[in-house]
């Protein structure tokens, strides 16, 4: 009894802990990527809340919520209430699996350093993250707008281009680390990060959670220029709250997810290994915001040709080159 | 396929590099309420109404301002001195209207009214931005210190008619004798 509670306590403060630490790195991600953008666009960005602007978060959760929670008349109310949570709590269920640590010894018990250690973490990884565009499609079709119903529409080409390349990617690091377990996967790369022995299932990787994270150049769902908010053009208040912080947990999320499979997790020399995780995942999180000051928008007929002609016959041929080098190498 | 795969290949890269610099570089945004960026001499903004060197009104009241503008903000209303000298009863710019063309500069004959460097007129309530002649009129001749259109005309106000320097007695047209 007191066991089973002990284990309860534990997750449940955990999840207080993911909860916490997530959430405040998205909201202060979107601060980060507003002012680094500036800069590299010459401007300064967000700097008048607070020392540095570093009160802008908080202020701009008080605006969002002090804002008309808006419902187009002919809006399919129940589903435009549900999508943004769909999109927020998809993206903090993927945590649940991501390790941050090595396992730690509390009261001669061991605990891994994630929520749950799933033996078949990456396969849940994979079906969750494909639920998360139903947050995207669901918001866009309920809202009764064209230009919505445009976005999730590109959402979900968007998703059957580069979901197959995305589970296709991780195969090669399934092989190399012989578990599913994120936690095994890391324990793997305790010598050299895959990123150096499997370049290619890292770039095509990385391609592919840039569309899974709707961020330039893969912005097809939102794409402000062309359809006005895309799938979230009828959303006001805190509701575009959730979609907007869902995207950033989501950036969070997938750059753990990168520093798990490709960098090695929180393995590093010196520093602590959470220190590491933590550096490793807010170097992913700079490129993405980098990338989004530097490239343009896809076209969805590029992206789906990108994702189909190319990332699909590389990341298969990478397999087969893998498991080609394991079994030559008699792994 | 495309045909200009290196090209591409650099198009991509090329604006990393860019913006990798750009982040070290200084910004060019101008942090306004406390700096000021150095506004042009000839920058268009709030208009004045200018006095001649000796100290009267330039103002005519000839309407060709409020012709010119394309946003109808200036309204007038004529009247004459004892002297027979033409003068604005009122005058009357609404700069919640103006959009600042100058055109009503350009219009002007004796260079009466003219614009200045001042932008900042923003205010809570737009009745204060309708300026009056009191607050339109300035103790200065503005950007030409000489100026004096009544000296030049030789319209018989200030002095009779070919009492001005420079001036001949005008021809008695009833007078046929050479």
């Amino acid at each position: 009894m007191a066991d089973t509670l002990f284990t309860v306590v534990l997750i449940l403060a955990k999840l207080a802990l993911i909860f916490g630490v997530v959430l405040f790195m998205a909201a202060y991600l979107v601060l980060a990527e507003r002012k680094i953008l500036g800069r590299m666009q010459l401007r300064y960005g967000p700097n008048r809340v607070g020392p540095f602007g570093l009160m802008q978060p908080l202020a701009d959760v008080i605006k969002l919520l002090t804002k008309e929670d808006f419902l187009p008349a002919r809006a399919d109310k129940w589903l435009f209430l549900v999508a943004p949570g769909i999109t927020a709590v998809t993206a903090l269920l993927v945590f649940a699996v991501v390790p941050f640590g090595p396992t730690i010894e509390v009261f001669g018990r061991t605990i891994p350093a994630a929520v749950v250690d799933l033996n078949v973490g990456v396969l849940y990884f994979l079906g969750v993250s494909s639920m998360a565009v139903y947050g995207v499609v669901l918001g866009g079709w309920a809202s009764c707008s064209k230009y919505s119903l445009l976005g999730s529409v590109r959402g979900l080409s968007q998703m059957v281009s580069y979901e197959l390349s995305l589970g296709l990617s991780l195969v090669p690091v399934i092989m190399m680390a012989r578990s599913f377990s994120l936690h095994d996967i890391v324990m793997a790369q305790a010598s050299v990060p895959f990123l150096l022995l499997n370049p290619v299932a890292c770039f095509v990787f990385l391609i592919c959670i840039l569309a899974e994270s709707n961020r330039i150049p893969f912005d097809l769902p939102e794409a402000e220029n062309e359809l006005v908010g895309g799938f979230h053009t009828e959303y006001s208040g805190m509701r575009f709250g959730l979609f907007f912080v869902g995207e950033y947990i989501n950036l969070v999320v997938l750059g753990s997810l990168m520093t798990v499979f490709f960098l090695g997790g929180w393995h590093g020399p010196w520093l602590p290994p959470v220190v590491w995780f933590l550096i490793k995942v807010l170097m992913v999180c700079g490129l993405f915001i980098w990338i989004r000051a530097c490239l343009p928008r896809l076209r969805y007929d590029q992206l789906m040709n990108l994702g189909w002609k190319v990332l699909l016959p590389v990341s298969l041929l990478n397999i087969l080159v893998t498991g080609a080098v394991l079994l030559g190498l008699g792994l | 396929m495309s045909r200009h795969v290196f090209r591409d290949i650099r198009g991509t890269l090329q604006p990393f590099w860019v913006t990798l610099r750009n982040l070290f570089r200084k910004p060019v945004t101008v942090q306004y309420p406390e700096q000021k960026q150095q506004l042009p001499e000839r920058y268009r903004a709030r208009l004045i109404l200018t006095r001649d060197p000796d100290g009267g009104e330039r103002c005519v009241a000839c309407h060709l301002c409020s012709a010119a503008c394309p946003v109808d903000c200036i309204s007038m209303q004529a009247t004459e001195a004892a002297d027979g000298r033409r003068y604005a009863a009122w005058f009357r710019i609404n700069f919640t209207r103006c959009i600042f063309c100058g055109l009503c500069t350009e219009a002007c004959p004796t260079k009466a009214i003219q614009v200045t460097a001042d932008f900042e007129l923003a205010g809570r309530d737009p009745l204060k931005l309708v300026y009056e002649k009191v607050d339109l009129l300035v103790d200065h001749c503005g950007n030409d210190n000489s100026y004096n259109f009544y000296h030049q005309t030789g319209i018989g106000v200030t002095a009779p008619r070919g009492e001005n320097p420079q001036e001949t007695k005008p021809m008695d047209v009833k007078d046929l004798m050479p």
